[in-house]
């Protein structure tokens, strides 16, 4: 691997020697989580132990008896991968407490939207609240993938999904998504942050902050899904990613300790549809008609982003930051 | 059991939870995750003291659920650690898709539960339901008559857990209230004792061995080894039946109290006979010995072991006799009698000379068992024996009725 966006110099910065995650397993061409994950293992050198909830990640990685993982990774269930890391690292802390392990180990958690938002949120809370040196990893494609395109709590408005059928009587999921970093940030954990896998060097420095802090690290994470988003090339991936970020429907933020800070400003702030317009999940929707959803749509990203940017203290990104693109 | 020490012991007053949190101080595992619920908390409870204090090493993480503190406890058990949680009723229901991942993956963890009813009505009381609804989670389960039994299985549960021919998690049951919450005198030994009597436990794999990378808890539904796997659990339950003996023999030798599969309880020359688990047992063998002593041969099975499911054992035990019944304290609805009285009955049914069965159910809720529910119950036995009809197949013993 070897990401555009760096510099030679700064390449020779990411530890990349060892792919943690290796090439074989069975995701969708195009599926964002295996490029998430490989950015997010660029953010440590220290060895980690990983643990998938499950999900697409989950059974396409470990197919029996073969395993992409190169990291220890343990899978137990849908609901409790936040509470199966909070027992490995507890009794990280047990066997440092008994001077069995002297090795600095870190511990990563990759799930999905429905593992995070739905299924797993309250176990994801309690190890939030508990404090566990954890970092916490969202990839977010918006829906139940891996059974098959099922609406979640993380289902975009207006979105087709197979349980938010499109129809005489209906234009999509009628509920808007849930704000997973507000009820995170809501836990006063050091560090939460949203990233995306078109913007890889913002993505890999909020994983290197995650893995630093001491503590439990949050990272939401858009995560490009061909057949659940329904886009015909699967090489758009990263261009749809992008254009959720410069759409401001996906902004790229981060709390620490409390403060929020965006970390990419788009220099043009795109209209929504230019992010939706290549989805087949969002093809249903048409200008003006009953309610408009577009308009709608494009309200409530407004809104959000205007909140946002007040929570940010109405502070943009300093392009010569992050100039990401 | 006889009580031969072979060093001077000091008789202590404990209740079963009591008596199950200072087994869990002396065990001293590397991670326990508990929650809350009644009848159990105050293990919890004591636990949480010994860290305060100091007195034990154990890393408690005060997890938000039940469905947690079993996934805490996979989790660090997957990591090579000794961990240990404890439970109740709605606690253990809401545990189980991970009590069947915990056995899978054959990780030895120990878990106390101490038995309460399952909702609805909501009744904190004891029965059997709880971990019977768990029988085939692929837990080894052991059951206690009183707070001494339950320290013991406790510690006994380490080394049976962690045998390399087993590597099964092992719940030790203990009657809600009943016995969790009875102060009784109760023999324990000494930390030394209990440190070398459990030794060190290395596990074969760890997450936490970073140089050795393992996949725990692939996915093996593409047509792999799913039910080769299962048949392998279905071995180390079997193998799990020579190691209780072996551990309940060391340590009898050890304590003087010496355990396998059940007690038998003047069963040697009994035509008549009661199988029951947990606290029953003790009012059963007083009504035993009262009736004894009036020349009638009744005798009692008092059953330790309900997985593995000591059958064969069972059945050579009960061989003389010729009406048994069976003590449930717990239903399944639709199934003709209780669950205990189903295995029971299965396991008699290979028997030379078969003996009659019937089902008691009894103390659903918490419901007290009295003497004369035992002496009930031998009596309709009599009649079985006198007839040879088992005219009611289900009685329900202290029942309101009307």
């Amino acid at each position: 691997m070897r990401l555009k966006d760096f510099s030679q110099l700064e390449w020779e910065l990411v530890p990349h020697d060892v792919e943690k995650l290796t090439p074989g397993h069975r995701l969708c061409a195009g599926c964002g989580a295996a490029v998430i994950a490989r950015q997010v293992l660029l953010g440590t050198d220290r060895p980690v132990v990983v643990c998938c909830p499950t999900g697409c990640l989950e059974v396409s990685t470990t197919i029996y008896p073969f395993t992409s993982w190169n990291v220890p990774y343990i899978h137990s269930a849908f609901g409790n991968a936040a509470a199966t890391i909070s027992g490995v690292e507890a009794a990280y802390r047990a066997f440092k407490r008994r001077s069995k392990l002297d090795r600095e180990i870190k511990f990563l958690v990759f799930a999905g939207d429905g593992g995070t938002y739905d299924i797993g949120f309250q176990a994801l809370s309690g190890a939030l609240e508990r404090g566990h040196d954890i970092v916490y990893v969202c990839y977010d494609n918006e829906a139940y993938m891996n059974t098959g395109i099922q609406r979640s709590s993380s289902t975009p408005r207006w979105a087709w999904t197979t349980t938010t059928a499109v129809g005489a009587q209906s234009q999509g999921k009628q509920e808007y998504k849930k704000d997973i970093c507000l009820c995170v940030a809501a836990h006063r954990i050091p560090y939460v942050a949203q990233a995306s896998p078109s913007h890889p060097k913002d993505l890999i420095e909020k994983a290197r902050k995650a893995f630093a802090v001491k503590g439990p690290a949050y990272l939401n994470i858009l995560s490009p899904c061909p057949p659940g988003w329904r886009y015909n090339n699967a090489g758009d991936g990263m261009k749809l990613a992008g254009l959720a970020v410069e759409s401001c429907y996906w902004p790229l933020y981060e709390v620490e300790n409390g403060s929020w800070r965006l970390t990419y400003t788009p220099p043009e702030k795109l209209p929504v549809t230019a992010w939706i317009k290549e989805q087949g999940r969002f093809s249903h929707l048409k200008p003006g008609g009953e309610g408009d959803p577009l308009a709608s749509f494009q309200e409530s990203v407004d809104t959000r982003w205007e909140e946002l940017l007040a929570r940010c203290g109405n502070k943009g990104a300093s392009l010569d930051v992050w100039p990401a693109r | 059991m006889p009580i031969q020490t072979k060093v001077e012991r000091r008789v202590s007053a404990v209740t079963g939870n009591q008596a199950l949190s200072r087994a869990v101080r002396q065990i001293d595992p590397d991670v326990a995750a508990v929650y809350p619920i009644t009848p159990q908390t105050d293990v919890a409870e004591g636990l949480a003291t010994f860290v305060a204090d100091g007195m034990i090493n154990t890393v408690l993480v005060p997890v938000e659920s039940e469905h947690s503190a079993m996934s805490a406890c996979i989790g660090a058990a997957a990591a090579g650690a000794r961990a240990f949680t404890a439970t109740s009723s709605q606690g253990l229901a809401y545990m189980f898709e991970v009590l069947y991942v915990a056995a899978g993956l054959r990780l030895p963890i120990v878990m106390a539960n101490v038995n309460r009813s399952l909702s609805a009505p909501i009744n904190i009381h004891c029965d059997h339901s709880d971990s019977f609804g768990a029988r085939d989670s692929g837990w080894v389960q052991l059951y206690s008559e009183n707070a001494q039994q339950a320290y013991d299985n406790l510690i006994q549960a380490v080394r049976i857990a962690e045998h390399s021919k087993v590597l099964l998690p092992v719940m030790v049951n203990v009657d809600g209230f009943i016995v969790s919450h009875a102060a009784e005198s109760a023999v324990l030994l000494d930390d030394e004792e209990v440190r070398q009597f459990i030794g060190e436990y290395t596990p074969r794999f760890s997450l936490l061995d970073v140089d050795h990378p393992i996949t725990v808890g692939p996915f093996d539904g593409l047509h792999g080894y799913f039910f080769e796997f299962k048949a392998a659990q279905v071995e180390a339950m079997a193998n799990a039946k020579q190691v209780i003996l072996d551990v309940g023999k060391e340590y009898g030798a050890l304590s003087g109290r010496t355990y396998g599969f059940f007690e038998e309880y003047g069963l040697d020359d009994a035509d008549t006979a009661i199988v029951v688990v947990g606290s029953a047992a003790a009012t059963c063998s007083s009504v035993v010995d009262e009736m004894r002593a009036q020349g009638m041969p009744v005798g009692l099975l008092k059953l330790r072991s309900f997985r593995p499911f000591p059958a064969e054992e069972l059945a050579d035990a009960l061989k003389y006799v010729k009406a048994v019944g069976v003590l449930d304290r717990a239903v399944s609805p639709g199934l003709a009698g209780g669950p205990l009285f189903a295995e029971v009955k299965s396991a008699l049914f290979d028997a030379d000379a078969r003996p009659k069965v019937a089902s008691f159910v009894y103390g659903l809720g918490g419901r007290e068992f009295r003497p004369e529910h035992a002496r009930e119950a031998f009596a309709s036995l009599f009649e079985i024996k006198k007839t040879g009809y088992v005219n009611d197949l289900v009685s329900y013993l202290g029942i309101r009725k009307g």
